[in-house]
């Protein structure tokens, strides 16, 4: 019976033909039949949410009927699938379908905001009405007539999603888990995962201005069990980005179960550390995430519009080493912080927060750069159309610097080489910052040593940023799956970091 | 919406025409309001509704769950179509199926108290009227704010779940939030912050706006001057509404897929003390007006009040329906409901009180646990007793151990049990932990 079928994944339709797309009217199918493969235009985008120019323009009306300075609408569809393996059966899978509009009304820095699921010209215009109500006068606004903004591509992608089977993607899950127990006889228990989601946005602003972009998400997993001598250690690796099906190909695949095995086989032979501040060399890689809690956050402008950064009053003054340049960058190929225009239809940028050591540019959003009188920077980001938009990140990394790795570990005495990380937090008022180390090593005269693992570093933003002693030339940006989470709303970024000394920092561990 | 129930029952009917042998379907329909208040002013007005439909679909020992929020038959039927389809391409399973029946509850009439028929007759202006009495009270509270945002929400939700083998429930519940975070100026270039939001079932149990507005920043001016101090071995306190960071480290080891995927440090530990006799954890539903308070789980199950740690002994995992015939265990539930703890007789001031050198954790900042080992480091923020007083604010220091060791190091817990969560937890008294700072 199953041999028969269709090939298609889960839920989102395959759309491999207009025979297809007209069994399943409308659902899955993203714009009245056409293949996903075919780019889509502005058309397409309105006939995917059964609007035109002139519902959204009255709509719009609607929202800035009590005095409105300004309105946006954010329809959104997306499309979400996973898959994954346990105790080497792929026994379970997830899909999500979400719909829906989101519609905000500002009035100076206050926002009005609602939404709908029900895409109906009735519908929206009761939530452009519960929007309207930030504001309470009378006067009413028409929106300007509508002209289509452009947007680069900072995902291309071979293969999308949407075209990729369910049976297509479970022989990727049994391959990875063969690979993960061939790779290590310790290893007892293996899970894999495979995600995937197609997002189509579509904005119009009572500016005038409308824009849609589609945007993909991919992400592989493994998490390995490992057992020796009686002891049971857990770790894992993942790889994620906007790409395709292309990205799955053997030298990711191969390095991601090699990453996943030999970073759980080290933890057998890990150790705490000593209590107490030390160097700490940050691996190039996934140490990014030191950036973006000592820094990235606290750059987020509308924590200084209200001025309770601890980065409100630093801009223009030296905060680092002048080889010190920090980055937050919405444009990085393929990454999982790249968006091709932010959710408040702004373009994105490279922003530089730190230049030569010096600290620049906060990131913006449509309130606080009106509120700085200045330009957006693309940093207007929501987890969906439920959510508003605010000062969000997007790949948030330090440019290459003056030193190389091998110099900067045979500086240390006595420090600790931090590797792999699983999260991290910051107070942004008094800039504690933390994140919590999964494996390193300890540095002695200048050789790492023995592993450790589980660990957590505190420090201040402000100061560890003046401790950044040496920079290396080995930058790259991380392929995990992060996501940064800020007033109740995720959404996906990455981050990056040269091998990096830090000259003292506190690091979880034993007294001795 | 048509009515729910039929709704999830067509559902079922037609997943099944098309070739699933069980399924099960849960309809939700959500309410909320939000509001931000700041400067004197509306800073967000939200307000929406949201609907959404899952299905989980067993066919020939195979799984899988889908979720939409499009409810329109002429949608869902491609929908449930292709789940079913889709399924079929899966690994057989031989412990995919739905809950055997008698784990299905037999009486619904009990009242949880968990919804406030007051809710409908709740204006918004009522609502903006709370926030800006909070902020008054915030800016109130001290000439040294830098900033103070007060909140206010609510939602209302219903939830109706049905399954093919004969279950059929109803959950409706109400959830209110109020209060406020701040930021102050320590004067030396920090802004020290803090927040308290309460959370109840029922309007008119919410503190008022003095104690809601004022509470975070007392809070936040008590961090002011705060530092790292040495590195070493201290006792600690952590206040009650800061303990649940550190029940992480107990409750995902608990958990049937844990166990089952031999990545849980309480593996085989049934039975065993794995905490101090002062430590009792008890999963109770029944809980009066409880924020997770419930007649039965997602999947089900019939509630029932289970004692998990008893005076130190593990008694009880959270032991899911997947997991549970996976591993040959009988079920409990796969999640929580009210968590509460044998409190003492001392409140936090008694306990603060009785301190020769220790130190009190207000709030863990960042940091994880390694449920596989028990091994875990957090942050920490709070402040330096000695001799029975308050002497310094403290930042910038980890926390680090191993579950295994460090629950048996509980020495007393307070008579504070935290209202505003599931997480019913007092403030505890921990002797002997490692803490890094300078």
């Amino acid at each position: 019976m199953q041999n028969k079928m269709d090939r298609r994944t889960f839920i989102q339709h395959t759309s491999k033909g207009m025979a297809a797309a007209a069994v399943l009217p409308g659902f899955f199918d993203h714009s009245g039949g056409a293949p996903a493969t075919k780019e889509k235009s502005l058309n397409d985008y309105y006939n995917m949410f059964g609007v035109d120019e002139k519902t959204v323009r009255e709509v719009m009306s609607t929202a800035l009927s009590r005095g409105g300075d300004y309105c946006d609408l954010y329809f959104e569809r997306s499309i979400y699938n996973s898959a994954a393996l346990e105790d080497n059966l792929v026994n379970r899978a997830y899909s999500d379908i979400d719909f829906g509009v989101g519609i905000r009304v500002l009035k100076g820095d206050q926002t009005g905001y609602s939404f709908t699921e029900e895409i109906t010209p009735k519908a929206m215009k009761l939530a452009a009405k519960t929007a309207a109500n930030i504001a309470d006068s009378n006067k009413s606004a028409d929106s300007a007539g509508l002209l289509y903004h452009p947007v680069p591509n900072y995902y291309p992608v071979k293969r999308k999603w949407q075209d990729v089977t369910i049976d297509e993607r479970i022989p990727v899950l049994k391959d990875i888990n063969e690979r993960a127990f061939a790779a290590d006889s310790r290893v007892i228990k293996a899970t894999v995962s495979f995600s995937s989601s197609s997002k189509y946005v579509l904005m119009v602003t009572s500016e005038g201005k409308v824009t849609f972009d589609e945007r993909p998400m991919g992400r592989v997993g493994v998490s390995v069990i490992a057992e020796q001598n009686g002891r049971r250690e857990q770790n894992g690796y993942s790889i994620s980005g906007r790409y395709g099906m292309e990205y799955l190909d053997e030298n990711n695949i191969a390095r991601m179960v090699k990453e996943a095995v030999s970073k759980t086989m080290v933890l057998f032979d890990a150790v705490k550390p000593e209590a107490g501040e030390m160097p700490v060399v940050l691996a190039a890689g996934s140490s990014g995430i030191l950036l973006h809690e000592a820094i990235g956050h606290g750059m987020e402008a509308d924590f200084n519009r209200k001025k309770v950064s601890i980065f409100s009053d630093k801009i223009d003054k030296p905060v680092a080493e002048n080889f010190v340049n920090i980055v937050d960058d919405g444009t990085n190929p393929n990454a999982r912080g790249s968006i091709n225009i932010d959710d408040e239809a702004n373009d994105v940028e490279k922003t530089y927060l730190v230049k030569n050591g010096i600290l620049r540019t906060y990131l913006h959003d449509r309130i606080s750069a009106n509120y700085y009188n200045v330009k957006p920077t693309g940093n207007g980001r929501r987890e969906s159309f439920r959510h508003v938009p605010m000062p969000r990140m997007r790949n948030t990394y330090m440019l290459p610097g003056p030193h190389t790795k091998a110099e900067i570990i045979a500086g240390v005495k006595n420090g600790l080489y931090a590797e792999s990380f699983t999260n991290g937090e910051v107070f942004i008022g008094a800039g504690d910052f933390t994140f919590y180390v999964k494996s390193g090593y300890l540095i002695k005269d200048g050789q790492l040593t023995q592993p450790v693992k589980d660990i957590n570093i505190i420090g201040n933003g402000p100061d560890v940023l003046k401790d950044i002693t040496m920079v290396a030339d080995d930058f790259r940006i991380d392929e995990g799956s992060w996501t940064c989470g800020k007033n109740g709303q995720g959404v996906p970024v990455s981050l990056g970091l040269p091998t990096v000394k830090v000259s003292k920092i506190t690091v979880g561990g034993v007294n001795s | 919406m048509k009515n729910k129930a039929d709704l999830a029952k067509w559902v079922i009917e037609y997943a099944q025409k098309h070739g699933a042998d069980q399924v099960s379907v849960s309809v939700t329909n959500q309410r909320q309001v939000e509001i931000k208040y700041r400067e004197k002013k509306l800073e967000k007005l939200q307000e929406s509704t949201q609907n959404g439909l899952t299905v989980r679909i067993y066919l020939d020992s195979r799984y899988s769950a889908h979720s939409t929020n499009d409810l329109r038959r002429e949608t869902l039927e491609p929908f449930i179509r292709e789940a079913v389809a889709g399924t079929k391409y899966l690994s057989r399973d031989e412990y995919r199926s739905l809950p055997e029946p008698n784990y299905y509850p037999v009486n619904m009439e009990n009242d949880l108290k968990i919804f406030d028929p007051a809710y409908e007759t709740i204006q918004t202006k009522q609502r903006i009227k709370i926030a800006a009495g909070i902020e008054k009270a915030a800016m109130a509270a001290s000439t040294d704010i830098i900033s103070a945002t007060a909140g206010y929400s609510d939602r209302i939700s219903d939830i109706v779940r049905v399954h093919s083998n004969g279950f059929e429930g109803r959950v409706r519940g109400t959830v209110f939030s109020a209060g406020a975070e701040a930021t102050v100026d320590d004067h030396e270039g920090g802004r020290p912050e803090d927040y308290f939001y309460a959370r109840t079932r029922f309007f008119n149990e919410l503190p008022d706006a003095q104690e809601l507005g004022s509470v975070p920043v007392h809070r936040a001016m008590k961090k002011i001057g705060q530092k790292k101090i040495d590195s070493g071995e201290y006792d600690m306190i952590v206040e009650n509404r800061a303990v649940s960071r550190l029940l992480g480290t107990l409750l995902r080891a608990m958990s049937g897929s844990a166990l089952q995927q031999k990545r849980s440090w309480l593996d085989g530990m049934l039975g065993q003390k794995i905490a101090s006799e002062q430590f009792s954890m008890i999963d109770n539903p029944f809980l009066e007006k409880g924020l997770g308070s419930r007649l039965f789980d997602g999947e089900g199950l019939a509630a029932r009040q289970r004692p998990m740690v008893q005076n130190g002994v593990l008694k009880n995992y959270y032991i899911d329906n997947y997991y549970g015939k996976k591993l040959g265990m009988e079920l409990t539930s796969g999640s929580s409901s009210n968590t509460m703890f044998k409190v003492g007789d001392k409140s936090l001031e008694q306990m603060i009180k009785a301190q020769k050198r220790a130190l009190l954790v207000n709030s863990f900042i960042g940091g994880n646990s390694n449920s596989t080992t028990g091994d875990f480091s957090f942050g920490i923020v709070g402040l330096l007793i000695e001799n029975g007083e308050i002497v310094q604010p403290v930042n910038e220091m980890n926390i680090s151990g191993n579950a295994k060791e460090f629950w048996q190091q509980l020495v007393a817990t307070a008579n504070d049990p935290y209202p505003y969560s599931s997480l019913r937890t007092p403030s505890m008294l921990f002797q002997n932990v490692q803490f890094s700072g300078i």
